[in-house]
């Protein structure tokens, strides 16, 4: 077996392209997706049944659907009523970008949801007893206390949901955008080199999450010292 | 006039009456001790006082002011206005069996946190505040460390610092050294008898008759949710008239 390396070679600013579209999927699907999942997170620990139940149900959908139908649903679904294509929305959902970013962030934020949540319900009630008692009123305690406690102790697992998200990311290419997948896909219907093609994408995937996870490590040493073993 | 003030307060869990018309007042200065045994209602009693616990009848007042409570559809009684309950938490400090520091803050951050956020005193007062305290206690070469990488007789003076910081009127101690090891018992102990010689006012449910005969000045046996002896620890502990104190009394010195 003989690898190609002058195509590769010669298409890597195609692949370097499409590394920064890659990039910009993750980072806007991943910032809109957090700030979504912590208000449906504080839902999701409501006694209050109208509060919890529409959060239950939209992580629950969301879960419960693959990526790739979400994705099609909002590229290729939306498009064929009359209505959508006439509104002020058009514009935006007409754009591939726009829609992929759309179904990544919706994604995401229902994963991300259910982790804060477990993390929210898993805080020490004896902590919380302390904020009451100190005279902390109800948003000072959550703002002061339980969330920036529930946010560290979700790292673990969020990490892992943004490593999944990085490899969600390749559906992009399946609604025409040339990211990193998308630039594989090109190089192989040119050259005809499937092997080639998709064995450089894979090695950018994995480069980045390789990036991925030592920033991750780093946050966690920042973030959760105070629940590794005790150094001096 | 009184600190603190308790009237014939009622709390029951379902049908199961666990204080049935308690009352204590202090005034400045004063250590009230209540003891009992377990299931008396002592901690339930100390919880109400601050509302972690809502009773069903009675009243709280702090300074004279009155808490103002309102019926709950349980039939349980709340707090009726939010402010005044954070207000009068504010000014009643609590210490907890099992110290419940805030585990992803280091130690100066616990003790700052409610002085900043809650009184609104600016930051550089309450580091040094929270310097001045922690010294009184003898920790303050751990106030970078985590509550979890110190021992427990560590955390639980950080906790009285914590509470210290906030100059409460008077200071609430659930059983604060019950969860602590032996040897690390005296420390916490020793702390909390100077603060009782500062003329700290103190409500104290302890299981230490040391403590309650050497440092305070009231101590109240609770039985089955009635005080049913209280008064100057030295006379009570010494010679108890109820045979319910003498039997918990001769059972503590096994």
């Amino acid at each position: 077996m003989i690898f190609d390396y002058n195509v590769i070679w010669e298409n890597l600013p195609l692949y370097l392209s499409g590394l920064l579209v890659t990039l910009k999927l993750l980072a806007v699907s991943l910032v809109i997706g957090l700030t979504v999942a912590i208000p449906l997170a504080f839902m999701r620990v409501s006694r209050r049944i109208v509060v919890n139940f529409p959060a239950w149900l939209y992580t629950y959908v969301i879960r419960g659907t693959p990526g790739l139908v979400q994705l099609f649903l909002i590229y290729y679904g939306l498009a064929q009523f009359e209505a959508v294509r006439e509104s002020w929305l058009w514009p935006w959902l007409s754009n591939a970008t726009f829609c992929a970013c759309l179904a990544f962030a919706i994604n995401t934020s229902a994963y991300t949801a259910e982790i804060i949540a477990g993390s929210l319900k898993a805080t020490p009630h004896g902590e919380i007893e302390a904020a009451q008692a100190m005279g902390m009123s109800r948003a000072l305690m959550y703002r002061r206390i339980v969330l920036p406690s529930a946010l560290r102790r979700a790292l673990p697992q969020y990490s892992n949901e943004v490593i999944m998200m990085l490899q969600t990311t390749s559906l992009a290419s399946i609604v025409t955008l040339v990211d990193i997948t998308g630039a594989a896909r090109t190089v192989n219907s040119q050259f005809y080199l499937p092997f080639e093609a998709y064995v450089t994408a894979g090695i950018f995937y994995l480069a980045l999450t390789f990036i991925l996870v030592r920033l991750f490590k780093l946050a966690e040493r920042r973030w959760l010292a105070y629940l590794a073993p005790r150094k001096h | 006039m009184f600190k603190l003030e308790i009237q014939d307060l009622h709390k029951r869990y379902g049908d199961h009456e666990v204080i049935k018309g308690v009352s204590l007042a202090a005034k400045a200065g004063d250590v009230i001790s209540i003891i009992g045994s377990s299931g008396s209602g002592k901690s339930t009693l100390l919880r109400c006082i601050n509302m972690l616990e809502q009773p069903h009848a009675g009243k709280i007042l702090l300074n004279g002011e009155e808490l103002k409570l309102q019926p709950t559809k349980q039939g349980a009684l709340r707090a009726a206005d939010p402010k005044q309950l954070q207000k009068m938490r504010s000014r009643l400090a609590m210490v907890f069996q099992h110290f419940n520091l805030w585990s992803h803050m280091t130690v100066m951050q616990n003790v700052i946190e409610a002085p900043i956020h809650v009184l609104g005193v600016p930051k550089a007062e309450a580091i040094e505040r929270a310097e001045r305290y922690l010294a009184k206690v003898g920790v303050s070469h751990r106030k970078d460390a985590y509550p979890a990488h110190m021992s427990g007789g560590e955390q639980q003076r950080v906790a009285i610092a914590r509470a210290l910081a906030m100059e409460p009127e008077v200071m609430l101690f659930d059983e604060p050294t019950s969860a602590l090891d032996p040897e690390l018992v005296g420390d916490v102990l020793k702390v909390m008898r100077d603060l009782a010689l500062e003329g700290r006012t103190m409500v104290v449910v302890t299981h230490e008759m040391g403590f309650a005969r050497e440092v305070s000045n009231q101590v109240i046996f609770l039985h089955q949710g009635r005080v049913e002896e209280s008064g100057n620890p030295r006379e009570v502990l010494a010679n108890p008239s109820s045979v319910r104190l003498q039997q918990f009394l001769s059972g503590s010195l096994k």
